[in-house]
């Protein structure tokens, strides 16, 4: 079962490397994990999504929550969120078999990226599901490379919950210390 | 006014109200300790970087203060891993400093450099690499504060030797911290509130589990309170000894693996489980799935990851566990419980019958009965420091703490040698106390290099060495679960009186129970250290015994007497 984890941490050097530690150290599994920065300045944005149970991302909550880098932590419902991945696939594409491949692209409203003479790179963007479909669709001509990103999501609907507790967390705003 | 770095690192020490540190100097940490002639803080010189974590340690146990220990770079550094992961498993507030190789050359594996911020952050609470002087300030303005603050615990500043030498203003108001505040737990509302007090007061047979959490909030008189009030008893952890006292009537004893009988059956037939700041580690537990079966359970603890972790509760209130016990009391019933109280005494009677230290005297020194006489000699009033093993259990069955902060022990990481150098920390805490190492001849063999560090800096311990020849705990299990095969359980000593002498310290040996008054008196009238060796049983076991992995209600029992024996009679 997977959970998705939405971290707001610091921006600071090291802060990754304590996230990762701590699932590790606690064995929580990690099945992808991506950063990046946010509205805010100094303050980064982790969505993690996990193998567990309900007790067990609980629990990595609490955990993550103990990390004085991290400034808040939301498990997001599991209905109400917006999921998306994206992944490159590089697939082999001869001039017998372009076509087809085009065709699928455009089902799965993807975008070629790059085409040279024997294959094509090929964009897409969506939840899990739509990913893997791709990509299972796209085996029997032949994968030569995928690069995925990562799942990065946000809770639907109008509440900005993230932002309004971010405003109340204290240490945003202050002097920065270099923090490993 | 610019002050160098190093001179900031002792101005926000003196500030944060530090008066000793430990340490070790080196090359990385040189400027810092230049600096230190300069500023109204002792500072005691170890032989060994871990002692001074465990003085750091110690210290703070002793005091509720912030220990603070000082090493250099590399292994200097290195050498406080195992001192900090015992602060870190017993949650006590430790500020290590650290030097490190000047910023440029981080990362380039220049001399006696390590990545101790890398290696010690699963083992501290937060830690920091500080690589400009302006930044010291409010890295150890925070530090101080996240050691000290919700559940305490060790933190690392690791400051470049760059960072010492250079030059900034210290900007004090600037550097408050706040950080350390972002994840308070929400206090328990009414409604919560509410279900635990209806809990409380429909138990027939509640339990209080009583932690380190009661010392650590300060949460003693709430406590005694809410047992009186229900008429609930309480057993204790290893942690938990002296935080309630031991002598109070409705005072169980130990819970857990080497628990009285008593404590574990009451557990095991309890209907309520009241955990106060404890965190169900798997030596109280015994098997999980037979914990306490019959028990609805709820948990206070400020820390929430401790929540359902091992064992899943019916209600968790989250916070300080004095004020959540004043909001609490309130609304507890007084109530009689003495059925239940009676039924614990029935069990407790077996029990009494086959203590060790109901065996005849033949003049043969056990531990126990060493344990047993320390704490009438010295009237219940010292601060023990055990170090891990055998002699931890026996101190901790039959030296029954009254006081707070009268047992330093380390109980989650069990580290051998933290005794002597706790100890140091401890009566440099607290000058007005009298201090006892309990120790064994394994543990004791690891750090006793710091006996000169309490000639050198005047401080008085008294040590009792329990010395049975053996590492004999791990001799008891070999005993017990390998078949007596004994693989690398016997150990030599040195001669104690003699290695005491070479250090400047009396050394008294002890062989039969009849000189254990005399040889504590000569300790305690002695101005200095004084170290005592026990020549106890070599192959004496701590009972009862919850096997690992078995269930809390499967001890091994202590051998009854032939007497009860024969009639076959066990209530229990």
């Amino acid at each position: 079962m997977s959970h998705v984890l939405v971290v707001y941490t610091d921006d600071e050097p090291g802060v990754l490397t304590r996230v990762a530690s701590l699932f590790r150290r606690r064995g929580f599994n990690i099945h992808s994990l991506t950063v990046g920065p946010t509205e805010r300045e100094r303050v980064s944005r982790m969505t993690i999504v996990v193998d567990a149970d309900e007790i067990l991302a609980r629990r990595a909550v609490e955990h993550l929550r103990k990390l004085v880098n991290v400034l808040e932590v939301q498990q997001l419902d599991r209905a109400r969120k917006v999921v998306r991945d994206l992944a490159l696939v590089r697939v082999k594409a001869g001039p017998e078999i372009r076509s087809r491949v085009l065709e699928l692209v455009q089902v799965f409203r993807a975008n070629v990226v790059d085409i040279a003479e024997d294959s094509l790179v090929i964009e897409c963007t969506g939840n899990l599901e739509k990913i893997e479909a791709l990509v299972e669709m796209l085996r029997p001509y032949g994968i030569l490379e995928v690069g995925r990103t990562g799942a990065v999501a946000l809770a639907r609907g109008s509440r900005a919950g993230a932002r309004r507790t971010l405003a109340t967390v204290p240490g945003t705003d202050g002097p920065q210390t270099m923090s490993v | 006014m610019k002050q160098s770095g190093a001179q900031i690192i002792w101005e926000c020490l003196v500030r944060e109200g530090v008066d000793t540190v430990f340490g070790y100097p080196g090359g990385a940490i040189l400027p810092a300790y230049d600096a230190m002639l300069g500023y109204p803080i002792r500072h005691v010189l170890v032989r060994h970087e871990q002692s001074a974590a465990h003085m750091a340690d110690g210290y703070a146990r002793a005091s509720g203060r912030v220990g603070v220990v000082v090493a250099t770079s590399g292994p200097g550094a290195t050498n406080l891993v195992t001192g900090l992961a015992t602060a870190m498993m017993d949650s006590s507030p430790v500020v290590a400093i650290t030097g490190q190789v000047g910023s440029a050359l981080l990362g380039t594996d220049a001399f006696q450099e390590v990545d101790i911020t890398g290696i010690t952050l699963p083992i501290t609470k937060h830690n920091y690499l500080v690589t400009r002087a302006a930044d010291v300030a409010p890295a150890l303005r925070e530090a101080f504060a996240v050691a000290r603050s919700g559940r305490p615990g060790p933190v690392l500043v690791d400051i470049t030797k760059d960072a010492q030498q250079g030059l900034a203003e210290l900007d004090w108001e600037g550097a408050v911290p706040s950080r350390h505040l972002r994840h308070i737990p929400p206090f328990p509302d009414e409604k919560e509130l509410a279900a635990a007090a209806e809990l409380i007061n429909a138990a027939h047979r509640p339990l209080i589990l009583a932690g380190h959490g009661i010392q650590l909030s300060g949460a003693r008189a709430e406590v005694l309170s809410f047992a009186e009030r229900g008429d609930v008893p309480f057993a204790i952890t290893l942690l938990g000894l002296g935080a309630v006292p031991a002598t109070h009537p409705l005072s169980l004893g130990m819970m857990g693996m080497h628990g009285e009988a008593w404590v574990n059956h009451a557990i095991q037939e309890a209907d309520l489980l009241l955990a106060f700041g404890m965190r169900f580690d798997d030596r109280v537990t015994g098997k999980l799935r037979e914990y306490a079966p019959n028990a609805k359970k709820i948990h206070i603890d400020i820390d929430p990851s401790e929540i359902n972790k091992i064992v899943p509760v019916d209600l968790a209130l989250g916070g300080d566990l004095k004020a959540v016990l004043e909001a609490l009391l309130p609304l507890v019933q007084v109530a009689d419980r003495s059925a239940w109280l009676d039924r614990i005494r029935s069990w407790k009677g077996d029990s009494a019958v086959r203590d060790i230290k109901n065996l005849p005297d033949e003049g043969h020194l056990y531990a126990a009965h060493v344990m047993n006489d320390l704490w009438r000699l010295t009237k219940g009033g010292a601060v023990v420091v055990s170090d891990v093993g055998q002699h931890q259990m026996w101190e901790a069955q039959y030296y029954h703490h009254d006081a707070e902060r009268s047992l330093i022990t380390s109980g989650g990481a069990g580290t051998m040698g933290f005794a002597l150098p706790a100890a140091i920390g401890a009566k440099l805490a607290r000058p007005d106390a009298e201090d006892w190492v309990v120790a064994g001849d394994g543990g004791f063999q690891m750090t006793f290099a710091e006996l000169i560090t309490t000639v050198q800096e005047q401080v008085k311990v008294n040590i009792a060495v329990i010395n049975n020849g053996y590492l004999g705990m791990v001799r008891q299990w070999q005993e017990l679960f390998y078949e007596g095969r004994y693989a690398a359980t016997p150990i030599l000593s040195p001669d104690f009186v003699k290695l005491a002498e070479a250090f400047g310290i009396p050394g008294i040996r002890v062989q039969r129970r009849g000189e254990v008054a005399e040889a504590v008196a000569r300790a305690r009238e002695a101005q200095g250290t004084v170290l005592v060796e026990f020549r106890v049983e070599q192959e004496d076991s701590v009972y009862p015994m919850v096997p690992a992995g078995a269930a809390l209600h499967e001890m091994i029992r202590r051998p009854a007497p032939s007497a009860i024996a024969e009639t076959g009679s066990d209530p229990v």
